[in-house]
Protein backbone atom coordinates (compact mmCIF):
# COMPACT_ATOMS: atom_id res chain seq x y z
CA UNK A 1 0.00 0.00 0.00
CA UNK A 2 2.71 2.45 0.61
CA UNK A 3 4.47 1.53 -2.17
CA UNK A 4 1.23 2.37 -4.40
CA UNK A 5 0.96 6.10 -2.83
CA UNK A 6 4.30 6.65 -3.84
CA UNK A 7 3.24 5.73 -7.00
CA UNK A 8 -0.03 7.79 -6.73
CA UNK A 9 2.15 10.99 -6.11
CA UNK A 10 4.65 10.66 -8.70
CA UNK A 11 1.93 10.31 -11.16
CA UNK A 12 0.40 13.89 -9.51
CA UNK A 13 3.65 14.89 -10.45
CA UNK A 14 3.33 14.19 -14.38
CA UNK A 15 0.54 15.80 -14.14
CA UNK A 16 1.04 18.73 -12.62
CA UNK A 17 4.79 19.65 -13.31
CA UNK A 18 4.43 21.53 -16.40
CA UNK A 19 2.20 25.04 -16.35
CA UNK A 20 1.30 23.85 -19.72
CA UNK A 21 -1.20 21.37 -18.18
CA UNK A 22 -2.81 23.54 -15.81
CA UNK A 23 -3.83 25.18 -19.31
CA UNK A 24 -5.56 22.24 -19.69
CA UNK A 25 -8.85 22.81 -17.73
CA UNK A 26 -12.20 21.55 -18.69
CA UNK A 27 -13.94 24.41 -19.32
CA UNK A 28 -17.42 22.69 -18.51
CA UNK A 29 -17.34 21.86 -15.62
CA UNK A 30 -14.01 22.15 -14.26
CA UNK A 31 -11.16 19.41 -13.44
CA UNK A 32 -13.66 18.08 -10.65
CA UNK A 33 -16.67 17.50 -12.84
CA UNK A 34 -14.53 15.69 -15.63
CA UNK A 35 -13.46 13.32 -13.07
CA UNK A 36 -16.30 12.47 -12.01
CA UNK A 37 -17.52 11.68 -15.46
CA UNK A 38 -14.45 10.23 -16.03
CA UNK A 39 -14.08 7.91 -12.83
CA UNK A 40 -17.51 7.99 -11.51
CA UNK A 41 -19.42 5.59 -12.91
CA UNK A 42 -16.79 3.00 -12.12
CA UNK A 43 -16.41 4.12 -8.73
CA UNK A 44 -20.62 3.99 -8.51
CA UNK A 45 -20.32 0.69 -9.55
CA UNK A 46 -17.65 -0.66 -7.15
CA UNK A 47 -20.04 1.09 -4.58
CA UNK A 48 -22.96 -0.65 -5.57
CA UNK A 49 -22.01 -4.06 -6.56
CA UNK A 50 -18.68 -4.96 -4.38
CA UNK A 51 -18.50 -2.75 -1.46
CA UNK A 52 -22.60 -2.25 -0.34
CA UNK A 53 -22.66 -5.67 -0.97
CA UNK A 54 -19.85 -7.06 0.92
CA UNK A 55 -21.44 -5.00 3.99
CA UNK A 56 -25.46 -5.98 3.26
CA UNK A 57 -23.54 -9.62 3.17
CA UNK A 58 -22.61 -9.27 6.90
CA UNK A 59 -25.99 -7.70 7.95
CA UNK A 60 -27.45 -10.92 6.11
CA UNK A 61 -24.83 -13.45 8.01
CA UNK A 62 -26.89 -12.31 11.37
CA UNK A 63 -30.57 -12.99 10.14
CA UNK A 64 -32.21 -15.74 9.39
CA UNK A 65 -34.36 -15.61 5.95
CA UNK A 66 -35.68 -17.38 3.24
CA UNK A 67 -35.27 -15.22 0.59
CA UNK A 68 -39.30 -14.77 0.16
CA UNK A 69 -40.35 -13.57 3.85
CA UNK A 70 -41.15 -9.78 4.40
CA UNK A 71 -38.79 -10.21 7.68
CA UNK A 72 -35.87 -11.08 8.33
CA UNK A 73 -35.34 -12.29 11.76
CA UNK A 74 -32.57 -11.14 13.44
CA UNK A 75 -30.66 -13.96 14.94
CA UNK A 76 -27.11 -12.76 16.16
CA UNK A 77 -24.47 -15.09 16.01
CA UNK A 78 -26.64 -18.01 15.16
CA UNK A 79 -25.06 -19.22 11.79
CA UNK A 80 -21.92 -19.19 12.65
CA UNK A 81 -22.19 -21.21 15.46
CA UNK A 82 -24.50 -23.44 13.03
CA UNK A 83 -21.35 -23.27 11.07
CA UNK A 84 -19.05 -24.17 13.57
CA UNK A 85 -20.66 -27.37 14.80
CA UNK A 86 -22.19 -28.50 11.79
CA UNK A 87 -20.50 -32.03 10.34
CA UNK A 88 -21.89 -31.52 7.22
CA UNK A 89 -19.68 -27.85 7.08
CA UNK A 90 -16.38 -29.17 8.45
CA UNK A 91 -16.61 -31.70 5.57
CA UNK A 92 -17.25 -28.69 2.97
CA UNK A 93 -14.47 -27.07 4.90
CA UNK A 94 -12.43 -30.54 4.71
CA UNK A 95 -13.34 -30.73 0.90
CA UNK A 96 -12.06 -27.29 -0.07
CA UNK A 97 -8.55 -27.99 1.45
CA UNK A 98 -8.42 -31.28 -0.62
CA UNK A 99 -9.00 -29.12 -3.41
CA UNK A 100 -7.23 -26.55 -3.15
CA UNK A 101 -4.12 -28.08 -1.92
CA UNK A 102 -4.78 -31.12 -5.34
CA UNK A 103 -5.42 -28.33 -7.82
CA UNK A 104 -2.39 -25.75 -6.67
CA UNK A 105 0.11 -27.88 -6.00
CA UNK A 106 -0.69 -29.66 -9.11
CA UNK A 107 -0.63 -27.03 -11.03
CA UNK A 108 2.25 -25.18 -9.51
CA UNK A 109 4.52 -28.33 -9.56
CA UNK A 110 3.37 -29.73 -13.04
CA UNK A 111 3.54 -25.91 -14.38
CA UNK A 112 7.33 -26.00 -13.43
CA UNK A 113 7.83 -28.97 -14.90
CA UNK A 114 6.15 -28.18 -18.41
CA UNK A 115 7.56 -24.69 -18.32
CA UNK A 116 11.63 -25.91 -17.61
CA UNK A 117 10.97 -28.55 -20.46
CA UNK A 118 9.73 -26.17 -23.06
CA UNK A 119 12.81 -23.54 -22.00
CA UNK A 120 14.87 -25.98 -23.86
CA UNK A 121 15.44 -25.21 -27.10
CA UNK A 122 13.49 -28.25 -28.73
CA UNK A 123 12.04 -28.58 -32.13
CA UNK A 124 7.73 -27.95 -32.25
CA UNK A 125 8.03 -26.55 -28.56
CA UNK A 126 5.91 -23.24 -29.48
CA UNK A 127 3.64 -25.82 -31.10
CA UNK A 128 3.15 -27.65 -27.27
CA UNK A 129 2.87 -24.25 -25.62
CA UNK A 130 0.09 -23.71 -27.56
CA UNK A 131 -1.44 -27.60 -26.97
CA UNK A 132 -1.08 -27.08 -23.10
CA UNK A 133 -2.26 -23.20 -22.69
CA UNK A 134 -5.32 -24.12 -24.78
CA UNK A 135 -7.49 -25.37 -22.33
CA UNK A 136 -6.88 -21.89 -20.25
CA UNK A 137 -9.56 -20.11 -22.52
CA UNK A 138 -12.35 -22.92 -22.80
CA UNK A 139 -15.48 -23.13 -20.87
CA UNK A 140 -15.41 -25.28 -17.34
CA UNK A 141 -18.72 -25.96 -18.39
CA UNK A 142 -18.23 -27.42 -22.08
CA UNK A 143 -14.72 -29.15 -20.98
CA UNK A 144 -16.58 -30.86 -17.89
CA UNK A 145 -19.23 -32.37 -19.83
CA UNK A 146 -16.49 -33.64 -22.31
CA UNK A 147 -14.34 -35.07 -19.54
CA UNK A 148 -17.84 -36.29 -18.06
CA UNK A 149 -17.46 -38.71 -21.34
CA UNK A 150 -14.23 -39.46 -21.26
CA UNK A 151 -14.15 -40.97 -17.75
CA UNK A 152 -16.98 -43.10 -18.35
CA UNK A 153 -16.18 -46.18 -16.95
CA UNK A 154 -17.95 -48.44 -19.81
CA UNK A 155 -16.95 -47.04 -22.98
CA UNK A 156 -14.80 -43.88 -21.56
CA UNK A 157 -11.00 -43.05 -23.18
CA UNK A 158 -10.05 -43.48 -19.87
CA UNK A 159 -11.15 -46.96 -18.96
CA UNK A 160 -9.33 -48.03 -22.15
CA UNK A 161 -6.08 -46.32 -21.10
CA UNK A 162 -5.87 -47.91 -17.84
CA UNK A 163 -6.38 -51.13 -19.13
CA UNK A 164 -3.94 -50.78 -20.89
CA UNK A 165 -2.00 -51.19 -18.01
CA UNK A 166 -4.26 -53.94 -16.87
CA UNK A 167 -5.98 -51.28 -14.57
CA UNK A 168 -9.65 -51.05 -14.65
CA UNK A 169 -11.76 -47.86 -14.33
CA UNK A 170 -13.23 -46.82 -11.29
CA UNK A 171 -16.39 -45.57 -11.38
CA UNK A 172 -15.17 -42.20 -10.78
CA UNK A 173 -18.08 -39.80 -10.23
CA UNK A 174 -20.07 -41.74 -8.45
CA UNK A 175 -17.38 -42.61 -5.57
CA UNK A 176 -16.46 -40.21 -2.95
CA UNK A 177 -13.00 -40.20 -3.03
CA UNK A 178 -12.30 -40.64 -7.16
CA UNK A 179 -15.09 -37.76 -7.87
CA UNK A 180 -12.63 -35.38 -5.28
CA UNK A 181 -9.94 -37.05 -7.86
CA UNK A 182 -11.18 -35.71 -11.45
CA UNK A 183 -12.59 -32.80 -10.63
CA UNK A 184 -9.32 -31.72 -9.37
CA UNK A 185 -7.39 -33.56 -12.44
CA UNK A 186 -9.74 -31.85 -14.56
CA UNK A 187 -9.09 -28.57 -13.22
CA UNK A 188 -5.43 -29.47 -13.39
CA UNK A 189 -5.67 -29.87 -17.04
CA UNK A 190 -7.68 -27.08 -17.80
CA UNK A 191 -5.26 -24.58 -15.31
CA UNK A 192 -1.90 -26.00 -15.77
CA UNK A 193 -1.27 -24.16 -18.52
CA UNK A 194 -1.69 -20.45 -17.02
CA UNK A 195 1.47 -21.67 -14.54
CA UNK A 196 3.53 -22.71 -17.72
CA UNK A 197 3.09 -19.42 -19.35
CA UNK A 198 3.95 -18.11 -16.01
CA UNK A 199 7.01 -20.22 -14.95
CA UNK A 200 7.78 -19.51 -18.93
CA UNK A 201 8.57 -15.76 -18.31
CA UNK A 202 10.23 -16.09 -14.68
CA UNK A 203 12.38 -18.23 -16.66
CA UNK A 204 13.48 -15.88 -19.33
CA UNK A 205 13.75 -13.67 -17.28
CA UNK A 206 16.67 -14.63 -15.67
CA UNK A 207 19.67 -13.02 -16.11
CA UNK A 208 21.92 -14.93 -18.26
CA UNK A 209 24.99 -13.56 -16.26
CA UNK A 210 23.69 -16.04 -13.41
CA UNK A 211 24.28 -18.83 -15.38
CA UNK A 212 27.33 -17.98 -17.17
CA UNK A 213 29.28 -17.05 -13.53
CA UNK A 214 27.45 -20.76 -12.79
CA UNK A 215 29.54 -22.00 -15.78
CA UNK A 216 32.40 -20.38 -14.56
CA UNK A 217 32.48 -21.77 -11.21
CA UNK A 218 32.18 -25.33 -12.75
CA UNK A 219 28.64 -25.85 -11.43
CA UNK A 220 26.81 -28.93 -13.04
CA UNK A 221 22.69 -29.07 -14.42
CA UNK A 222 21.35 -29.80 -11.21
CA UNK A 223 23.48 -27.44 -9.58
CA UNK A 224 22.80 -24.79 -11.95
CA UNK A 225 19.39 -25.33 -11.20
CA UNK A 226 19.22 -25.68 -7.76
CA UNK A 227 21.18 -22.72 -6.93
CA UNK A 228 20.48 -20.12 -9.72
CA UNK A 229 17.09 -21.21 -11.55
CA UNK A 230 15.09 -22.32 -8.47
CA UNK A 231 15.69 -19.27 -5.99
CA UNK A 232 15.48 -16.96 -9.17
CA UNK A 233 11.75 -18.16 -9.66
CA UNK A 234 10.97 -17.16 -5.74
CA UNK A 235 9.14 -14.19 -6.56
CA UNK A 236 7.22 -16.33 -9.28
CA UNK A 237 5.84 -19.15 -7.52
CA UNK A 238 4.69 -16.61 -4.74
CA UNK A 239 2.76 -14.81 -6.86
CA UNK A 240 1.44 -17.90 -8.56
CA UNK A 241 0.39 -19.92 -4.68
CA UNK A 242 -1.79 -16.35 -4.49
CA UNK A 243 -3.60 -16.23 -7.51
CA UNK A 244 -3.69 -20.33 -7.88
CA UNK A 245 -5.08 -20.58 -4.37
CA UNK A 246 -7.49 -17.67 -5.10
CA UNK A 247 -8.98 -19.17 -8.57
CA UNK A 248 -9.06 -22.35 -6.81
CA UNK A 249 -11.28 -20.88 -4.25
CA UNK A 250 -13.25 -19.57 -7.17
CA UNK A 251 -13.90 -23.09 -8.99
CA UNK A 252 -17.57 -23.72 -9.84
CA UNK A 253 -18.72 -24.89 -13.04
CA UNK A 254 -16.70 -28.04 -13.41
CA UNK A 255 -17.70 -28.97 -9.86
CA UNK A 256 -20.95 -27.93 -10.64
CA UNK A 257 -21.54 -29.92 -14.48
CA UNK A 258 -19.32 -32.94 -13.01
CA UNK A 259 -20.56 -33.63 -9.40
CA UNK A 260 -23.57 -31.22 -8.89
CA UNK A 261 -21.16 -31.09 -5.53
CA UNK A 262 -21.87 -35.24 -4.90
CA UNK A 263 -21.81 -37.99 -4.15
CA UNK A 264 -23.35 -36.92 -1.50
CA UNK A 265 -21.35 -33.60 -0.61
CA UNK A 266 -18.36 -35.39 -1.50
CA UNK A 267 -17.24 -32.56 -3.74
CA UNK A 268 -18.81 -29.52 -2.20
CA UNK A 269 -16.64 -26.79 -1.78
CA UNK A 270 -17.32 -23.47 -0.06
CA UNK A 271 -18.26 -21.49 -2.95
CA UNK A 272 -20.54 -25.08 -3.79
CA UNK A 273 -22.13 -24.51 -0.67
CA UNK A 274 -22.84 -20.93 -0.89
CA UNK A 275 -24.53 -21.77 -4.01
CA UNK A 276 -26.85 -24.44 -2.55
CA UNK A 277 -27.72 -23.05 0.51
CA UNK A 278 -28.60 -19.45 -1.38
CA UNK A 279 -30.10 -20.56 -4.42
CA UNK A 280 -30.93 -24.39 -4.05
CA UNK A 281 -32.03 -24.35 0.02
CA UNK A 282 -33.24 -20.45 -0.22
CA UNK A 283 -31.19 -20.41 3.14
CA UNK A 284 -30.02 -16.49 2.90
CA UNK A 285 -28.09 -16.01 6.35
CA UNK A 286 -26.67 -19.52 6.39
CA UNK A 287 -25.59 -18.69 2.74
CA UNK A 288 -24.58 -15.00 3.87
CA UNK A 289 -22.20 -16.40 6.78
CA UNK A 290 -20.02 -19.06 4.38
CA UNK A 291 -19.76 -16.33 2.11
CA UNK A 292 -17.90 -13.90 5.31
CA UNK A 293 -16.17 -17.27 5.53
CA UNK A 294 -14.70 -17.66 2.44
CA UNK A 295 -13.93 -13.85 2.08
CA UNK A 296 -11.81 -13.80 5.08
CA UNK A 297 -10.36 -16.84 4.08
CA UNK A 298 -9.16 -15.73 0.55
CA UNK A 299 -8.00 -12.25 2.25
CA UNK A 300 -5.94 -14.34 5.05
CA UNK A 301 -4.44 -15.90 2.09
CA UNK A 302 -3.23 -12.79 0.36
CA UNK A 303 -2.54 -10.98 3.47
CA UNK A 304 -0.26 -14.00 4.61
CA UNK A 305 1.09 -14.24 1.28
CA UNK A 306 2.02 -10.54 0.37
CA UNK A 307 3.85 -10.33 3.80
CA UNK A 308 6.10 -13.54 3.25
CA UNK A 309 6.72 -11.98 0.02
CA UNK A 310 7.90 -8.86 1.62
CA UNK A 311 10.43 -10.75 3.82
CA UNK A 312 11.88 -13.46 1.50
CA UNK A 313 11.31 -12.25 -1.89
CA UNK A 314 14.32 -13.80 -3.53
CA UNK A 315 16.28 -15.99 -1.80
CA UNK A 316 13.37 -18.71 -1.16
CA UNK B 1 28.06 -34.49 -38.58
CA UNK B 2 28.23 -37.13 -36.27
CA UNK B 3 28.51 -34.01 -33.47
CA UNK B 4 25.24 -33.13 -34.37
CA UNK B 5 23.68 -36.30 -34.57
CA UNK B 6 25.21 -36.69 -31.09
CA UNK B 7 23.61 -33.65 -29.47
CA UNK B 8 20.14 -35.13 -31.29
CA UNK B 9 20.76 -38.41 -29.38
CA UNK B 10 21.65 -36.93 -26.33
CA UNK B 11 17.86 -34.96 -26.36
CA UNK B 12 16.01 -37.80 -27.43
CA UNK B 13 14.37 -38.33 -23.89
CA UNK B 14 13.41 -34.40 -23.83
CA UNK B 15 11.19 -34.73 -27.25
CA UNK B 16 9.99 -37.84 -25.52
CA UNK B 17 8.96 -35.48 -22.78
CA UNK B 18 7.64 -33.53 -24.68
CA UNK B 19 5.55 -35.75 -26.98
CA UNK B 20 4.27 -37.05 -23.67
CA UNK B 21 2.91 -33.95 -22.74
CA UNK B 22 1.52 -32.98 -26.00
CA UNK B 23 -0.49 -35.95 -26.32
CA UNK B 24 -2.06 -36.24 -22.80
CA UNK B 25 -2.97 -32.34 -23.13
CA UNK B 26 -4.20 -32.50 -26.47
CA UNK B 27 -6.24 -36.04 -26.24
CA UNK B 28 -9.33 -34.61 -25.24
CA UNK B 29 -9.62 -32.34 -28.07
CA UNK B 30 -8.83 -35.30 -30.14
CA UNK B 31 -11.79 -37.28 -28.62
CA UNK B 32 -14.23 -34.42 -28.21
CA UNK B 33 -13.82 -33.66 -31.88
CA UNK B 34 -13.95 -37.56 -33.34
CA UNK B 35 -16.61 -37.93 -30.94
CA UNK B 36 -18.85 -35.38 -31.94
CA UNK B 37 -18.46 -37.42 -35.99
CA UNK B 38 -19.11 -40.82 -34.40
CA UNK B 39 -22.78 -42.78 -34.42
CA UNK B 40 -23.47 -43.69 -30.93
CA UNK B 41 -23.24 -46.99 -31.74
CA UNK B 42 -19.32 -46.23 -32.32
CA UNK B 43 -19.61 -44.43 -29.14
CA UNK B 44 -21.24 -46.91 -26.78
CA UNK B 45 -18.79 -49.46 -27.86
CA UNK B 46 -15.70 -50.98 -25.77
CA UNK B 47 -12.99 -51.24 -26.68
CA UNK B 48 -13.83 -47.74 -27.97
CA UNK B 49 -13.17 -46.98 -31.57
CA UNK B 50 -10.63 -44.32 -32.24
CA UNK B 51 -11.36 -43.18 -36.21
CA UNK B 52 -14.89 -43.01 -37.12
CA UNK B 53 -15.71 -44.99 -40.10
CA UNK B 54 -17.32 -42.08 -41.42
CA UNK B 55 -17.58 -38.09 -39.96
CA UNK B 56 -21.40 -38.05 -38.92
CA UNK B 57 -22.26 -34.28 -39.10
CA UNK B 58 -25.50 -34.73 -38.63
CA UNK B 59 -24.43 -34.93 -34.45
CA UNK B 60 -24.27 -30.93 -34.84
CA UNK B 61 -27.85 -30.80 -36.65
CA UNK B 62 -29.49 -32.74 -33.65
CA UNK B 63 -27.60 -31.02 -31.46
CA UNK B 64 -29.05 -27.51 -32.54
CA UNK B 65 -32.42 -28.25 -32.57
CA UNK B 66 -31.95 -30.03 -29.26
CA UNK B 67 -31.41 -26.78 -27.63
CA UNK B 68 -32.16 -23.30 -28.70
CA UNK B 69 -28.43 -22.71 -29.26
CA UNK B 70 -29.17 -19.87 -31.62
CA UNK B 71 -30.55 -18.12 -28.85
CA UNK B 72 -27.96 -19.57 -26.79
CA UNK B 73 -25.39 -17.91 -29.19
CA UNK B 74 -27.02 -14.55 -29.06
CA UNK B 75 -27.07 -14.06 -25.45
CA UNK B 76 -23.44 -14.95 -25.23
CA UNK B 77 -22.72 -12.70 -28.30
CA UNK B 78 -24.50 -9.69 -26.62
CA UNK B 79 -23.45 -10.42 -23.09
CA UNK B 80 -19.70 -10.61 -24.31
CA UNK B 81 -19.33 -7.51 -26.81
CA UNK B 82 -21.64 -5.09 -24.09
CA UNK B 83 -19.58 -6.74 -20.77
CA UNK B 84 -16.24 -6.28 -22.29
CA UNK B 85 -16.79 -3.11 -24.07
CA UNK B 86 -18.46 -1.33 -20.82
CA UNK B 87 -15.51 -2.35 -19.25
CA UNK B 88 -12.91 -1.16 -21.30
CA UNK B 89 -14.84 2.49 -21.74
CA UNK B 90 -14.81 2.14 -17.91
CA UNK B 91 -11.17 1.39 -17.54
CA UNK B 92 -9.87 3.72 -20.56
CA UNK B 93 -11.71 6.73 -18.69
CA UNK B 94 -11.16 5.74 -14.90
CA UNK B 95 -7.43 5.51 -15.78
CA UNK B 96 -7.26 8.71 -17.37
CA UNK B 97 -8.37 10.63 -14.81
CA UNK B 98 -6.32 8.87 -12.42
CA UNK B 99 -3.46 9.52 -14.21
CA UNK B 100 -4.37 13.32 -15.87
CA UNK B 101 -6.70 15.48 -13.45
CA UNK B 102 -5.68 17.35 -11.07
CA UNK B 103 -8.10 16.39 -8.37
CA UNK B 104 -7.54 15.95 -4.70
CA UNK B 105 -9.57 12.70 -4.37
CA UNK B 106 -7.19 11.10 -6.83
CA UNK B 107 -5.19 8.88 -5.00
CA UNK B 108 -7.89 7.70 -3.01
CA UNK B 109 -10.30 6.62 -5.25
CA UNK B 110 -7.23 4.70 -6.71
CA UNK B 111 -7.25 2.82 -3.39
CA UNK B 112 -11.06 2.16 -3.62
CA UNK B 113 -10.01 0.27 -6.97
CA UNK B 114 -7.61 -1.18 -6.09
CA UNK B 115 -8.86 -2.70 -3.03
CA UNK B 116 -11.97 -4.21 -4.90
CA UNK B 117 -9.65 -6.56 -6.33
CA UNK B 118 -9.42 -8.24 -2.71
CA UNK B 119 -13.24 -8.75 -2.94
CA UNK B 120 -14.10 -11.46 -5.49
CA UNK B 121 -17.13 -11.22 -7.31
CA UNK B 122 -18.66 -14.74 -5.57
CA UNK B 123 -18.31 -13.48 -1.99
CA UNK B 124 -20.86 -10.96 -3.34
CA UNK B 125 -23.44 -13.48 -5.24
CA UNK B 126 -26.08 -13.58 -2.71
CA UNK B 127 -26.19 -9.98 -2.10
CA UNK B 128 -25.84 -9.07 -5.85
CA UNK B 129 -28.63 -11.17 -6.53
CA UNK B 130 -31.04 -9.31 -4.40
CA UNK B 131 -30.21 -5.98 -5.77
CA UNK B 132 -30.55 -7.19 -9.51
CA UNK B 133 -33.88 -9.08 -8.15
CA UNK B 134 -35.29 -6.29 -6.86
CA UNK B 135 -34.62 -3.93 -9.82
CA UNK B 136 -36.50 -6.19 -11.89
CA UNK B 137 -33.56 -7.69 -14.00
CA UNK B 138 -33.83 -11.05 -13.71
CA UNK B 139 -33.54 -12.57 -17.04
CA UNK B 140 -32.24 -9.31 -18.74
CA UNK B 141 -28.94 -8.84 -20.42
CA UNK B 142 -28.82 -6.19 -18.07
CA UNK B 143 -28.98 -7.95 -15.13
CA UNK B 144 -26.02 -10.30 -16.50
CA UNK B 145 -23.79 -7.75 -17.42
CA UNK B 146 -24.06 -4.83 -15.42
CA UNK B 147 -22.83 -5.77 -11.67
CA UNK B 148 -19.76 -7.61 -13.63
CA UNK B 149 -18.66 -4.36 -15.40
CA UNK B 150 -16.97 -2.53 -13.03
CA UNK B 151 -13.17 -3.05 -13.93
CA UNK B 152 -10.10 -3.17 -11.13
CA UNK B 153 -7.49 -5.05 -13.04
CA UNK B 154 -8.01 -2.97 -16.40
CA UNK B 155 -8.15 0.26 -14.78
CA UNK B 156 -4.93 -0.50 -12.92
CA UNK B 157 -3.34 -2.25 -16.15
CA UNK B 158 -4.01 0.92 -18.30
CA UNK B 159 -3.28 3.86 -15.19
CA UNK B 160 0.68 1.59 -15.43
CA UNK B 161 0.52 1.99 -18.95
CA UNK B 162 -0.40 5.98 -19.33
CA UNK B 163 2.08 6.86 -17.21
CA UNK B 164 5.08 5.73 -19.75
CA UNK B 165 3.64 7.56 -22.59
CA UNK B 166 6.35 9.91 -23.76
CA UNK B 167 5.88 13.20 -22.23
CA UNK B 168 6.90 14.86 -25.19
CA UNK B 169 4.04 13.49 -27.48
CA UNK B 170 1.62 14.78 -24.96
CA UNK B 171 3.17 18.07 -24.20
CA UNK B 172 2.64 18.86 -27.94
CA UNK B 173 -0.86 17.47 -27.99
CA UNK B 174 -1.34 20.26 -25.23
CA UNK B 175 0.38 23.02 -27.28
CA UNK B 176 -1.69 22.17 -30.13
CA UNK B 177 -4.58 23.11 -27.98
CA UNK B 178 -6.00 19.35 -27.27
CA UNK B 179 -8.11 19.01 -24.59
CA UNK B 180 -9.07 16.40 -22.14
CA UNK B 181 -11.17 14.44 -24.26
CA UNK B 182 -9.78 15.05 -27.57
CA UNK B 183 -6.33 14.31 -25.31
CA UNK B 184 -7.71 11.06 -24.78
CA UNK B 185 -9.22 9.59 -27.40
CA UNK B 186 -7.45 10.81 -30.15
CA UNK B 187 -4.01 10.54 -28.65
CA UNK B 188 -3.48 8.17 -25.18
CA UNK B 189 -6.22 5.76 -26.75
CA UNK B 190 -3.93 5.08 -30.33
CA UNK B 191 -1.16 5.12 -27.72
CA UNK B 192 -2.07 2.50 -26.17
CA UNK B 193 -3.35 -0.36 -28.81
CA UNK B 194 -1.13 -2.97 -27.50
CA UNK B 195 -2.81 -3.23 -23.81
CA UNK B 196 -6.10 -2.60 -25.52
CA UNK B 197 -6.42 -5.47 -27.45
CA UNK B 198 -4.65 -7.67 -24.73
CA UNK B 199 -6.90 -6.60 -22.03
CA UNK B 200 -9.60 -6.86 -24.43
CA UNK B 201 -9.10 -10.46 -25.09
CA UNK B 202 -8.88 -11.37 -21.85
CA UNK B 203 -12.04 -9.69 -21.03
CA UNK B 204 -13.52 -11.41 -23.91
CA UNK B 205 -12.54 -15.19 -22.92
CA UNK B 206 -13.53 -14.68 -19.24
CA UNK B 207 -16.91 -13.23 -20.24
CA UNK B 208 -17.90 -15.98 -22.76
CA UNK B 209 -16.74 -18.53 -19.86
CA UNK B 210 -18.92 -17.13 -17.27
CA UNK B 211 -20.77 -19.42 -15.55
CA UNK B 212 -22.36 -19.03 -12.03
CA UNK B 213 -23.39 -15.42 -12.41
CA UNK B 214 -25.62 -15.70 -15.93
CA UNK B 215 -26.91 -19.45 -14.15
CA UNK B 216 -28.26 -17.30 -11.34
CA UNK B 217 -29.64 -14.04 -13.02
CA UNK B 218 -31.34 -16.05 -15.15
CA UNK B 219 -33.91 -19.37 -15.14
CA UNK B 220 -35.69 -18.98 -18.73
CA UNK B 221 -34.25 -20.96 -20.69
CA UNK B 222 -34.31 -18.08 -23.50
CA UNK B 223 -31.99 -16.15 -21.33
CA UNK B 224 -29.11 -18.97 -20.63
CA UNK B 225 -25.55 -17.95 -22.16
CA UNK B 226 -23.68 -20.62 -24.28
CA UNK B 227 -21.63 -22.14 -21.07
CA UNK B 228 -24.77 -23.07 -19.45
CA UNK B 229 -26.75 -23.86 -22.40
CA UNK B 230 -23.98 -27.10 -23.01
CA UNK B 231 -24.64 -28.32 -19.43
CA UNK B 232 -28.49 -28.38 -20.12
CA UNK B 233 -28.12 -30.38 -23.21
CA UNK B 234 -25.74 -32.55 -20.87
CA UNK B 235 -29.10 -32.84 -18.43
CA UNK B 236 -31.86 -33.17 -20.71
CA UNK B 237 -30.02 -35.80 -22.92
CA UNK B 238 -28.39 -37.71 -20.39
CA UNK B 239 -26.41 -40.29 -21.23
CA UNK B 240 -28.34 -41.81 -24.00
CA UNK B 241 -27.02 -39.03 -26.41
CA UNK B 242 -23.85 -38.89 -26.83
CA UNK B 243 -22.83 -37.74 -29.67
CA UNK B 244 -25.23 -34.88 -30.19
CA UNK B 245 -23.66 -33.24 -26.85
CA UNK B 246 -20.14 -33.51 -27.84
CA UNK B 247 -20.91 -31.43 -31.40
CA UNK B 248 -22.73 -29.09 -28.57
CA UNK B 249 -19.45 -28.75 -26.56
CA UNK B 250 -17.62 -27.52 -29.67
CA UNK B 251 -20.53 -24.85 -30.25
CA UNK B 252 -18.98 -23.50 -27.12
CA UNK B 253 -15.64 -23.78 -27.33
CA UNK B 254 -15.00 -23.24 -31.30
CA UNK B 255 -15.15 -19.24 -30.81
CA UNK B 256 -12.33 -18.96 -28.18
CA UNK B 257 -10.06 -21.62 -30.10
CA UNK B 258 -10.41 -19.93 -33.08
CA UNK B 259 -9.52 -16.44 -31.44
CA UNK B 260 -6.53 -18.37 -29.57
CA UNK B 261 -5.73 -19.08 -33.12
CA UNK B 262 -5.82 -15.53 -34.35
CA UNK B 263 -4.21 -13.91 -31.48
CA UNK B 264 -2.23 -16.12 -29.62
CA UNK B 265 0.48 -13.94 -28.90
CA UNK B 266 -1.73 -10.97 -27.76
CA UNK B 267 -3.31 -13.57 -25.46
CA UNK B 268 -0.93 -15.19 -23.65
CA UNK B 269 1.52 -12.22 -23.28
CA UNK B 270 -1.09 -10.44 -21.46
CA UNK B 271 -1.91 -13.44 -19.01
CA UNK B 272 1.89 -13.67 -18.57
CA UNK B 273 2.07 -10.19 -17.33
CA UNK B 274 -0.07 -10.97 -14.66
CA UNK B 275 -3.19 -10.68 -16.36
CA UNK B 276 -6.18 -12.32 -14.59
CA UNK B 277 -9.23 -11.61 -13.43
CA UNK B 278 -11.55 -13.55 -10.67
Amino acid sequence: MVQSQRETASGWALATSTGRWRALRWPVLGDWGLFLLLAGPNLILFAAFTYWPLIYNVYLSLTSWDMIAPVKAFVGLANYRYLASDPEFRRVALNTVVFTLGTVGGTTILGLLLALLLNWPLRGRTWARGVIFAPVLLSGAAISVFWINMLNSRFGLLAELLGWFSLSSPNWLNHPIWAMVAVIMVYIWKNVGFSMVIYLAGLQAIPAELYEAARVDGAGHLETFRWVTLPQLGPVTLFLLVVSMISSFQAFDIIKVMTDGGPVNATTTLLFYIYEQGFVAFNAGRAAAASVVLFLAMLVVTVIQLRLGERRVHYG
Amino acid sequence: MAERLRQRLAQAPLYLLLALAVVVMGIPFYWVVTGALKTNQEIYTFPPVWIPREPHWENFVEAWDAAPFGRFYLNSIVTTLAGSGLELLLALTSAYALVFLRVRVAGAAFLLILAALLVPSQVTLLPNYLTVARLGWINTYQGIIVPGASVAFGTFLFRQHFRTLSREILDAAVIDGCGHLRLLWQVVVPLSQPVIVTFILISMVSKWNEFLWPLVVTNSLDMRTLPIGIAYLYSVEGVMNWGPILAGTLFVILPMLVIYLLAQRWIVSGIASGAVKG
